[in-house]
């Protein structure tokens, strides 16, 4: 495995959201689908001066983050974004949340809508673990990316690395780039769709 | 406080010689930029966190306004006016017009936005140009958008909480069986009461009927279920048999002691014509189209006054005007009172919103 760097402590965000972070550029406008408790915005929005909104639909995490003083909605990506202008931003964010839409293929489009680039990051379904969990186990995958058994989980689009690139060919979103992790270490291009745990895109239309 | 020049009405004409009753709590910085205005509800009033002067109780958010409080007047200047048409001392039904009698039914027939127009030229007298925060509850939510969809440079921030954008059938249908109970009292007499006995039991009815719209079934159930007041069993009569009869009666009177039955029927109709949208071409998105302010609307799961989806749809409407906006659902049991009662997390997003 090709060990690039750890990029985990940047601003100790999670790995993927840190290179999201990085990539977005300072006072940039930015919608941040699926916010949880906000981590990304408030880095977003400190070091970066960026204009960040956010959507969250856990009543919880959005108490957090207003009381942080940052601008959250309480609502559900699959309904709401449809209520957001036309490239009313600079960035559109889904981190870890694409497999959760009742319709990702349609989450996308919107992202591409709303935003003039994106971020899509999300679990790897064809990781090697969850396929010898699968081969030799015979049973649904429960691992370190995919921790909720099949009849709790909130993923209910399964997805893997080859899957979003032909989604995104599909509907005409060029790869900007592409991230690649195993827990906190970002791995090479090559065999990712194998040895990735989780994935990073950035797309645009 | 007197409004230097008359103040005109949306329906038409103006109104002249206006008094604006208010407090002020805190103190205005140098540079006059750490003003919030505070906007009552329908039967609220400036007291906010000082004693009423008639009852003697507690102001009506003195939870949330106060040194080290979620409004904290330490850092804060919190203005609160007593809304036109209401009976605290701001110029209303019970007012003196020009002949030196009462206005009373004679009283023009005033809106939100005249409120707020009203609250404006306060603010221009005393010389605030931008609010740090504009901030209300139920009607003081619709006070709150008012400003900021018909003044939008007054405020940097805007805060409403358990309010809607329009008043829907069913709001209207409880207010006009309020101002029906009002006006079948026979002491009502075409308005014309003052010096004389007031419409108490009329009025008493019409707060009887809306407190129960300001708690949940739940709320009630848990206050009073079905125990009886003072006694051991029915009396087959029609005593406060229930203790639920026996609040909303103690409610109800105590109510006529501090509100004027005119004032009554002119703020709930003010609510009743609200409606943001109709104001701005009927898109409630052209309201807040070029906004700065940013904004935070919060509801309450067991409201069904002013339940979420009304909250929801102004977040879609600040949302399609790309306006920062946050909003929140919190849980709470108590309806749509809960915005004046012990909700910790609303404390946290009040504090937070208001930075």
């Amino acid at each position: 495995m090709t060990l690039l760097h750890t990029p985990a402590t940047t601003f100790g965000l999670r790995p993927d959201l840190a290179v999201i972070a990085k990539r977005v550029k300072p006072s940039s406008k930015v919608l941040d689908i699926g916010c949880g408790n906000g981590e990304l915005m408030e880095v977003l929005q400190t070091h970066m001066w960026c204009d960040v909104r956010g959507i969250e639909i856990d009543g919880d995490c959005v108490e957090r983050c207003v009381s942080q003083g940052l601008s959250v909605v309480q609502g559900d990506a699959d309904r709401d974004l449809a209520d957001y202008p036309d490239k009313g931003f600079d960035y559109a964010i889904l981190s870890q949340t694409l497999q959760t839409a009742a319709r990702p293929d349609r989450m996308l489009d919107e992202l591409l809508r709303v935003g003039t680039r994106a971020f899509v990051s999300f679990p790897n379904f064809a990781h090697w673990r969850t396929r010898a969990a699968l081969l030799f186990g015979g049973r649904m995958p429960v691992t370190r990316a995919i921790p909720v058994s099949w009849y709790a989980t909130e993923n209910i689009h399964h997805v893997t690395v080859k899957d979003f690139r032909d989604l995104a060919k599909e509907k005409g979103a060029r790869i900007e780039r592409e991230w690649f992790f195993a827990g906190e270490r970002q791995l090479g291009r090559a065999g990712a769709n194998g040895r990735a745990e989780f994935a990073v895109f950035e797309l645009s239309r | 406080m007197t409004l230097p020049a008359p103040l005109p009405l949306d329906g038409g004409g103006e109104l002249s010689r206006v008094e604006i009753a208010y407090e002020t709590y805190g103190a205005l910085d140098k540079d006059r930029s750490n003003a919030i205005l505070l906007c009552h509800a329908l039967t609220g009033d400036q007291y906010v966190a000082s004693p009423h002067p008639i009852t003697g109780k507690p102001g009506w958010w003195e939870r949330t306004v106060g040194p080290g409080k979620p409004i904290d007047t330490d850092r804060f200047y919190v203005i609160c006016p007593n809304v036109i048409g209401s009976c605290m001392g701001s110029t209303g039904p019970a007012s003196e017009a020009s002949d030196g009698q009462p206005y009373a039914m004679r009283f023009p027939v005033i809106t939100i936005r005249d409120m707020v127009r009203a609250h404006v030229g306060l603010l221009d007298a005393l010389e605030i140009a931008t609010l740090h925060a504009v901030v209300g509850g139920s009607m003081g939510g619709m006070q709150a958008l008012s400003l900021a969809a018909n003044w939008p440079e007054r405020a940097d921030r805007v805060l409403v909480i358990a309010s809607t954008s329009r008043h829907s059938a069913q709001n209207i249908g409880f207010h006009e069986l309020g101002r029906q109970a009002v006006m079948a009292d026979p002491r009502w007499n075409q308005g014309d009461y003052y010096g004389g006995e007031a419409p108490d039991s009329g009025l008493a009815v019409a707060r009887m009927a809306a407190h129960i719209t300001y708690l949940s079934e739940e709320a009630l159930t848990e206050k009073f279920g079905r125990n009886l007041q003072d006694r051991e069993a029915k009396t087959f009569g029609f005593d406060a048999d229930f203790q639920v009869e026996s609040y909303l009666r103690y409610q109800g009177s105590g109510f006529t002691q501090r509100f004027d039955a005119n004032s009554y029927l002119y703020i709930t109709r003010a609510m009743d014509y609200f409606d943001l949208a109709e104001e701005h071409g009927g898109k409630l998105a052209n309201a807040f189209a070029g906004t700065r302010a940013r904004f935070c609307l919060v509801s309450f799961d067991s409201d069904w006054l002013y339940p979420t989806a009304e909250s929801r749809h102004v977040v879609h409407a600040l949302n399609a005007a790309g306006a920062a906006v946050s909003f929140v659902e919190l849980s709470a049991p108590h309806g749509h009172d809960s915005f004046l009662l012990d909700v910790p997390a609303l404390d946290r997003v009040i504090g937070g919103f208001l930075g």
